[in-house]
């Protein structure tokens, strides 16, 4: 009998659990030549915003012990050169798109592109960013009414699957986890980034022009495994697992923690086949362990 | 992509020459584009390392680097017959016309270690005239000038503390050679530190010269998905990785 690795977050039917996460895989193009795309659950787009951004000043990357810091600053082309240019490149690989969006300024811009998005058939479903590091603003996902108010405006106006993406720069997780599903959210997405800053120590300058930066990667895992753990445990809506996932064993440790669905991020730009191996790994998990359904792999922690 | 490795030795004090196995690398590889490296096989380095294809020889791939830090020693300890893990060839290489005017004057200008990807440039132009300009700290800095001659192009080096060639900075060679450019189609390719290119750049603006150059910024990707290599220029933001990392100097736009 074949492994079943089917999974549903809100309306949006996934083959496989493994989605690759806004930001780390540039508009699915410069994948194509490394493995085929279409295997994967899902895409989810570089963050959109309502203008293009050009974002933040050079050097806005930086590697530092097991992980990376990025101040990219959501560099991209706006939603209307995005609807018109990139989006139907993104239709035709066949994979449900899930487009990341932001606000810059004021938090009624996501009502716009909601409503711009819901519109197209080929969008599959909204990830709200609300916890990106690199804009000036404190972010929306540190403040619990503020979330609520954004998730909630963006629910009243769509039918759409909302996958609320949250930061992980809180005291509390669960707190901002419970209110994203009040608000009507049909499942969260985390860890976005750690705010993080490195130093050169010769010119006494920090790393990043920006100063500071979005750390990610191996580094960060076990403190999102933890907090998707803790979301997993206080929420019902399906919790989709970020953060230094780089083989399929630690996609694995999310899914086991609660996580519904994965994503994958900086494991992008180190081997840009990642999301085909975890994929596979996972298949070979299920298999050697007896496991038919992924479903029956979730949230199976043993306390 | 795995490859092997066939040879991995110091060059000269600061410089390493690794030759790898990798026939798609070289079948498909045009003169400055480049790899991506991975030089630990665990977590630490985490991202792969961006050096220049250095050379070509049938289905080897000749890599010219220096050790800067963690990435690069680790690289330097390889040994032959052991596996590397590259990607490549990755971004947009030098453009240089096909059966090009015999006539023609192609002034190669190498900084440092800028040197590296412009011998595999000289090899594909070297039907036509190639002056090649090397700049280094030192003498014993001075990288491939035999490899160069035996091209047959001609190569001329300066150094900054004029242990070799004359004292002082590439540039200076070509300011002092403007009359070589005069009434024949030249064109420039130049690689090396940032204010070498810049100083490029305005030569070929003033003196009305083209020039290519091909810039360095730190990647993670190499393959222009995180936008983390941003250039500005005339028509717009590019990506060093995927755009570049040559460029047509008149379309950068410098801080
Ligand atoms: C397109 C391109 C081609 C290159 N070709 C060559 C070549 O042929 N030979 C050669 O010796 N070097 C080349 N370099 C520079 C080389 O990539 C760096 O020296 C190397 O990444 C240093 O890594 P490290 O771990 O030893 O140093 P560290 O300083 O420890 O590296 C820390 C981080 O900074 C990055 N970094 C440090 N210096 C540079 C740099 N100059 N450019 C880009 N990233 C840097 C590293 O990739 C790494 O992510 C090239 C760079 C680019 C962008
Ligand atoms: C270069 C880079 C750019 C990113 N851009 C975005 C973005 O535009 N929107 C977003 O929601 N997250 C963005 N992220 C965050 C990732 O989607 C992910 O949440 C984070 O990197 C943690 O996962 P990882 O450790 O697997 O990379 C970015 C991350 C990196 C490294
Ligand atoms: S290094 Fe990632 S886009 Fe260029």
């Amino acid at each position: 009998m074949g492994i079943d690795l089917n999974v549903k977050i809100g309306k949006l039917k996934l083959k496989n659990p493994v989605m690759v996460a806004s930001g780390t895989f540039g508009y699915a193009e410069e994948f194509k030549d490394f493995f085929d795309v279409k295997n994967l659950g899902a895409i989810v787009t570089k963050t959109i915003t309502l203008n293009p951004r050009p974002g933040n000043p050079m050097p806005r990357t930086c590697e530092t012990a097991a992980g990376m810091l990025n101040s990219i600053g959501l560099e991209n082309p706006g939603l209307d050169v995005f609807i018109k240019e990139n989006l139907p490149k993104l239709k035709d690989i066949g994979v449900p798109i899930v487009v990341s969006i932001a606000s810059e300024k004021n938090p009624a811009e996501f009502i716009e592109l909601a409503s711009r998005l819901d519109k197209i058939d080929e969008v599959c479903a909204l990830e709200l960013n609300i916890s990106c590091p690199n804009l000036k603003n404190k972010l929306i996902s540190q403040d619990a009414r503020a979330t609520y108010s954004v998730v909630n405006a963006v629910r009243k106006m769509m039918d759409k699957t909302i996958i609320t993406k949250l930061s992980p720069n809180v005291t509390d997780i669960t707190e901002i986890a419970k209110v994203a599903q009040d608000a009507g959210s049909d499942a969260i997405s985390l860890v976005n980034t750690f705010l993080g800053m490195a130093i050169d120590a010769d010119t006494k300058k920090s790393k990043l022009a920006n100063i500071t930066g979005g750390l990610s990667g191996p580094a960060i895992k076990p403190i999102a495994l933890r907090m998707v753990y803790e979301a997993a445990s206080a929420v019902k809506i399906p919790v989709i697992g970020i953060g230094g996932i780089i083989t399929a064993l630690d996609a694995i440790e999310f899914i086991i923690a609660g996580a519904q669905a994965v994503q994958v991020g900086t494991a992008n730009f180190i081997n840009p086949r990642s999301a085909q191996d975890i994929i596979d790994g996972l298949t070979k998990y299920l298999k050697e362990n007896k496991i038919n359904r992924l479903e029956d792999l979730k949230g199976s922690l043993k306390i | 992509m795995r490859v092997k490795i066939f040879k991995n030795e110091q060059v000269a004090g600061h410089a390493y020459k690794m030759t790898l196995a990798a026939p798609v690398i070289a079948k498909f590889a045009q003169p400055g584009q480049f790899v991506m490296v991975k030089c630990a096989d665990g977590i630490q380095p985490l991202l792969r390392r961006p050096l220049g294809v250095h050379n070509v020889k049938g289905s080897e791939v000749e890599i010219l680097y220096e050790i800067i830090g963690e990435g690069t020693k680790l690289l330097s300890q390889k040994k032959s017959g052991q596996a590397l893990d590259i990607i490549g060839p990755l971004g947009t290489g030098f453009k240089f016309p096909k059966g090009s005017d015999p006539c023609g004057k192609n002034i190669l200008i190498a900084g440092g270690m800028g040197v590296a990807p412009l011998l595999f440039l000289a090899k594909k132009i070297n039907k036509s005239q190639v002056l090649v300009l090397i700049g280094a700290k030192t003498k014993q800095e001075i990288l491939c000038k035999k490899e160069f001659k035996k091209l047959g192009c001609n190569v001329k080096v300066v150094t900054d503390d004029g242990s070799a060639g004359h004292k002082g900075f590439v540039t200076d060679l070509l300011q002092d050679r403007g009359h070589l450019f005069k009434g024949v189609p030249a064109m420039l390719y130049a690689c090396g530190p940032k204010p070498m290119l810049k100083a490029v750049s305005e030569f070929s603006k003033r003196r009305k010269i083209p020039a290519q150059i091909s810039l360095e910024e730190h990647m993670a990707c190499g393959i222009g998905a995180c936008l983390g290599c941003i250039v500005n220029t005339k028509s717009g933001q590019k990506r060093v990785c995927k755009e570049g990392p040559v460029f047509d100097a008149r379309e950068i736009i410098w801080e």
